[in-house]
């Protein structure tokens, strides 16, 4: 038999390599370790800063603060609670009593429908504001980088710095009254109290909006454009129709940062209302309430601290699954034609 | 493989876990009386805390003790200008049980909330400091239960500013100044304001309106007493105010320097503030009444008004290792020496009664005689180890009245009610 015409059992190797095994995403067992050598100092650092600090305030929250003991005059360690920190946020339970006005407790409710207020109020003002700033910003006009960087500018600024600059011109002798002319009581009336944070909040958080609308913009290919003219469509119509749809990715993903950032909104109102305006709580967020407790009972404030997390975390829950917050999956879909 | 990986994950997660629990169970069994009384003969150098030294005071002071002292230096060790700051990092230091704070200064509102918490070593025995110069309100916002726990250092109390042009004579009691009103009306200025906006101000002022006219927070164990004739008459007397218009609208957003700068602009007649105004009205730019205001004790109900205590006390940590240095210093900084010192450097107002009456500092400081009356008949705010619950309690309702939201009756109901949920023991 000659080797010439025999098919080999087996086509050898040229080069007497073994075959490199690939798994998906091309990496083989040996990267895998040493992602873990690498990766793994990073994850146990970030778990004893977050997580130790996220276990260890649920556990608090189910111990009871420091009582005073009558005899001695002394604070002494507070036992085991249940549940009762949780009743006395959402049940108003001050020990045997409903919290009576001007106890922290009382203000949970409020301070729910503030925070939700103020969330909406500032997601929507900001996503509208923003997505015009962003359609200008894409456009192609001398001095484009100059304007791009001047709209940055307010979101810039440390958001304490703002909220001082806010706090004088919203003064009851400031620059705001002086120009409308009337003397309104931004800091004390309820209403007005609001929106004084609703405006400083817009004015400082559009520009990051808008920047991340444009990233969305920026992957829209011109020829879209350019085919829907020729098709004779108005601008109105390329905007509802070729716009918002395939900006929808980006911009339910800065909805999404937003809303979160806005649920947990704490510097701008502690700098300038202090929870304060109408007849004492009308701007008062979950997270100032937070910090009000510490100074009265660290407990109480984990609790509260682990129902503003739930909170969170069951909206951003209810963004990812249902509105499709999702940046990646979403566009390669798009481009792949599956989804319009 | 893969189960290899499912285990080293589970392993990590367990691993996490497990640190986690222990991490968060820690706690440590050491038991309070036995740490304040640890150190007390021991010498050695000590660190002095203390906020933002604004006027600097502080380092000339302990420049001069540690040439003195040699062995025995004092370090110092200066926090944020804000007091909301330097309480919590106190709170913290505490809680961590650390050696490195020997002498902390304390607001004379803490000092109860820390010595509940078993951080302040009680100032008797080997650690007791003298008394007897010092003023007695004073010494009551440094004593709880009966025993002191820190040492006063500075004091502050309540100056009723008022224009000496427009007012001959200035009113002794609140009924004189509201008639006084009218003269503001003709001049077209406003007539009074304090610090009403909703902050710790706003507690000063309620608590000063309810003690001027003969009622009290608390009473003499702790307990709410607020839902008095005697405490809604004084709460009345500013919610009347603001009804007529004798309190300007816009001064329920006043600060102190809000209400500076509007009495500096000659825009009202009377006002309340603290003793570091005189000095600014008298020579800043724009102070359009230099020469034309004077001062007085704050007018009650029946005569002078009961100003509510400013002022910082001294106060040594149980964790301290160094305790008997540490009441050296305690003693320095109580001394005649110092206490002139703060009050010429610092514009702080001395703990020392017969510092008052020194010729040299009321030179200095001309409202000196004004201001010992005033912290002569003043009243701390409630010393209850509670005070943030109720500061809270307090400056919720008293803004809800002023604005006409409830009733004084209401809030006064509302304010027992409050106090008392925030002094139980839950």
């Amino acid at each position: 038999m000659s080797a010439a015409t025999e098919i080999p059992a087996a086509i050898p190797n040229p080069q007497g390599l073994e075959p490199r095994k690939r798994r998906k995403g091309g990496l083989n067992a040996e990267h895998g370790r040493w992602a873990v050598y690498l990766i793994g100092p990073t994850i146990l650092l970030l778990a004893i800063v977050i997580g130790y600090p996220v276990v260890s305030a649920v556990i608090q929250s189910f111990q009871l603060d420091a009582g005073l003991d009558k005899a001695t005059g002394l604070f002494v360690a507070g036992g085991f609670a249940g549940v009762t920190n949780y009743v006395h946020w959402l049940g108003q339970r001050c020990g045997d009593v409903t919290c009576p006005p001007g106890s922290l407790g009382s203000q949970f409710w409020v301070a729910f429908g503030n925070t939700f207020f103020f969330t909406v109020v500032t997601v929507v003002l900001e996503t509208v504001i923003g997505l015009w700033m962003a359609i200008i910003m894409n456009r192609n006009f001398k001095g484009r980088a100059l304007v791009r960087a001047a709209i940055l500018v307010p979101w810039a600024i440390p958001t304490a710095v703002t909220a001082k600059l806010w706090y004088f011109i919203f003064d009851a002798n400031g620059v705001l009254n002086h120009v409308i002319g009337h003397q309104v009581l931004w800091f004390s009336d309820e209403w007005a109290s609001r929106f004084a944070i609703v405006i400083a909040d817009t004015w400082k958080t559009t520009p990051f909006m808008a920047l991340l609308i444009l990233a969305g913009l920026q992957l829209i290919p011109d020829e879209v454009y350019e085919a829907s003219k020729m098709d004779g469509a108005s601008t109105m119509q390329r905007f509802l129709l070729i716009t918002l749809p395939l900006v929808r990715p980006a911009l339910m993903v800065a909805v999404l940062f937003r809303v979160l950032d806005a649920l947990r909104i704490y510097d701008l109102i502690a700098i300038m209302t202090g929870g304060g305006g109408g007849s004492g709580n009308a701007t008062v967020s979950l997270s100032v309430l937070v910090v009000d407790q510490i100074r009265q009972g660290f407990n109480a404030a984990s609790a509260l601290s682990t129902i503003t997390f739930v909170i969170v975390f069951l909206v951003a829950f209810v963004f990812v699954r249902f509105l499709g917050a999702n940046v990646v999956q979403t566009q390669a879909a798009q481009q792949k034609g599956e989804l319009k | 493989m893969k189960n290899t990986r499912e285990k080293m994950r589970l392993a990590s997660v367990a691993g996490v876990a497990v640190i986690g629990l222990a991490l968060a169970g820690c706690s440590s069994g050491s038991s309070a009386s036995d740490d304040a009384k640890t150190g007390q003969d021991s010498r050695g150098p000590i660190t002095y805390v203390q906020g933002k030294d604004n006027s600097n005071v502080v380092r000339p002071l302990i420049a001069k003790w540690n040439k003195a002292h040699p062995d025995e230096k004092v370090t110092f060790k200066e926090q944020s200008d804000q007091a909301d700051q330097q309480h919590d990092d106190l709170v913290q230091h505490f809680q961590a049980k650390d050696d490195g704070y020997d002498v902390v200064d304390v607001d004379v509102v803490w000092t109860a909330e820390f010595a509940a918490k078993s951080w302040l070593t009680p100032l008797t025995g080997d650690m007791a400091i003298d008394t007897s110069k010092l003023l007695p309100s004073t010494v009551k916002t440094a004593t709880y239960n009966d025993t002191l726990y820190a040492a006063p250092q500075t004091s502050d109390g309540a100056l009723l500013y008022y224009r000496k042009d427009l007012v001959k004579t200035p009113p002794t009691t609140w009924a004189e100044m509201m008639k006084d009103c009218s003269i503001a009306k003709d001049a077209g200025i406003g007539c009074y304001a304090g610090q009403f906006a909703k902050y710790e101000g706003l507690t000063v002022n309620a608590s000063e309106a309810v003690n001027g006219s003969g009622g009290s927070i608390l009473n003499a164990k702790g307990a709410p007493d607020v839902d008095t004739s005697k405490a809604k008459a004084g709460l009345q007397n500013l919610v009347d105010a603001f009804k007529d218009g004798n309190i300007p609208a816009e001064a329920i957003t006043y600060q102190e320097e809000q209400g500076r700068t509007a009495f500096e602009d000659g825009k009202l007649l009377f006002l309340r503030n603290w003793p570091y105004v005189y000095n600014l009205a008298k020579t800043d730019g724009s102070s359009k009444v230099k020469d034309t205001f004077g001062i007085a004790p704050i007018p009650g109900a029946d005569g002078v008004g009961a100003s509510t205590l400013g002022g910082h006390n001294a106060a040594i940590s149980v964790y301290s290792k160094h305790k008997a240095t540490a009441h050296d210093f305690l003693e320095f900084l109580i001394s005649n020496d110092t206490q002139k010192f703060f009050a010429t450097q610092g514009s702080l107002a001395p703990v020392v009664g017969d510092l008052y009456t020194d010729s040299e500092l009321t030179a200095k400081l001309p409202y000196l005689p004004t201001l010992l009356e005033s912290i002569k008949s003043a009243e701390p705010r409630p010393v209850t180890p509670f005070y943030p619950a109720v500061t809270k309690a307090i400056q919720d309702n008293t803004y809800a009245a002023l604005k006409g939201s409830k009733s004084v009756d209401e809030a006064m109901k509302d304010m027992d009610a409050a106090l008392k949920s925030a002094t139980s023991s839950n």
